[in-house]
């Protein structure tokens, strides 16, 4: 790690009540985002989104709107992303309970999953490049 | 041999074992990524997955005990989604001049994930409700899992794909991209973002801020385009 990005990443120490002020946006915009989903299913029932997504996406308007960010939102935001793999364990380990259904079309899943996922990545930031070539916005 | 049983029967009946477990495996899966020089292959989510999978079939304990423990974990998956927004928030001066390429890119990514998934699990000769639990692979898992249901697929089967599919974009998208010699990790980012869901957004933030912050955004707009694309294709079809 460069010691710039330390800087960068460098939390300044928050007292417990700023910690709780975080975690208090965080929960209530996923609860927002989560009533925002029922809501809309009450109108189109086949509509699937997760709460939290719309959480996210309801938290990136506010931020864009206020222009500005609090540094206990920053640093419970920070913490969580830093330890975002763990929280997909459990719901990895999960695979054991439906492994079994993989038994019969296990071989052609395995392979579909694998070459559409190359693909997908090879199609995605091709797409993103050339795009972006084209409109003379490439980042550097 | 009778005390051993009366702690382990107390052990089973508290959600803290497999909490413990759970946060350990994730520590000794980060270790041993630490010592492979952090190698995409020693991918965190598989290698702690595979330890407590192992631990759960030679103790003989069912998922649903250590969900008990493990869901307090899981829980935080919700306020982390959401926290996802704030390196967003920072990164926007570089979100706001890609939109086009994003657009773009996502359109071509999210018909990608779906129609060769679809085509190649057909090509075998795959079922209906086969093809419908792989068709959202790429989305969150209670995206896929709703999805799968509405078209007529298999919700436990598609919540399985949407995890492999997880686990491999997280681990192929860094040598493929270096291979490519693919440096703007926007663009990195947002692949892995809308080919592999969360957890290629765990890795995206493992290698670059920047990459991160794109693969979330990749991520939500995939999730919002495969229910789309989906609901339209039922609706032709159907």
């Amino acid at each position: 790690m460069s010691p710039q990005s330390e800087t960068e990443t460098a939390r300044p120490a928050l007292t417990p009540v700023a910690i709780l002020a975080g975690f208090a946006v965080l929960l209530g915009f996923q609860l927002a985002g989560e009533i925002l989903v029922v809501a809309t299913r009450l109108i189109l029932p086949s509509f699937a989104f997760p709460g939290p997504v719309a959480g996210m996406l309801l938290l990136l308007v506010f931020l864009t709107v206020r222009k500005s960010l609090d540094s206990s939102t920053n640093a419970v935001a920070s913490g969580l992303i830093g330890v975002l793999s763990l929280l997909f364990v459990p719901s990895a380990v999960g695979v054991i309970q439906y492994g079994g259904v993989l038994v019969d079309w296990g071989g052609p899943l395995l392979l579909a999953v694998v070459l559409s996922t190359l693909a997908t990545l090879l199609v995605t930031v091709g797409t993103f490049l050339w795009i972006a070539k084209l409109t003379g916005k490439q980042s550097p | 041999m009778s005390g051993i049983s009366t702690i382990w029967v107390y052990l089973n009946t508290s959600p803290l074992l497999w909490l413990a477990v759970t946060i350990a495996a994730f520590l000794a899966a980060h270790f041993v990524g630490r010592k492979l020089g952090g190698s995409p292959l020693a991918n965190s989510v598989l290698i702690a997955g595979a330890i407590i999978i192992a631990l759960l079939l030679v103790s003989g304990t069912p998922y649903a005990t250590y969900f008990e423990g493990a869901q307090f974990v899981h829980f935080l998956l919700g306020p982390a989604t959401v926290a996802l927004a704030v390196p967003l928030f920072k990164n926007l001066d570089k979100v706001r001049p890609v939109l086009l390429p994003m657009a773009g890119a996502l359109l071509a990514g999210s018909l990608t994930a779906i129609g060769s998934a679809v085509a190649i699990v057909a090509a075998f000769g795959a079922p209906a409700d086969i093809i419908a639990s792989i068709a959202p692979k790429s989305t969150s898992a209670p995206i896929a899992m709703e999805l799968a249901r509405s078209l007529g697929g298999v919700p436990s089967l598609a919540a399985v794909l949407v995890i492999l599919t997880g686990i491999t974009g997280a681990v192929i998208v860094t040598p493929l991209m270096n291979f490519l010699r693919i440096k703007d990790y926007a663009a990195r980012g947002f692949a892995v973002g809308v080919a592999s869901h969360g957890i290629g957004t765990a890795r995206a933030f493992q290698v670059n801020d920047v990459a991160g912050a794109f693969a979330g955004i990749a991520m939500a707009l995939n999730g919002a385009l495969t229910s789309f694309l989906i609901l339209i294709w039922s609706l032709i079809f159907a």
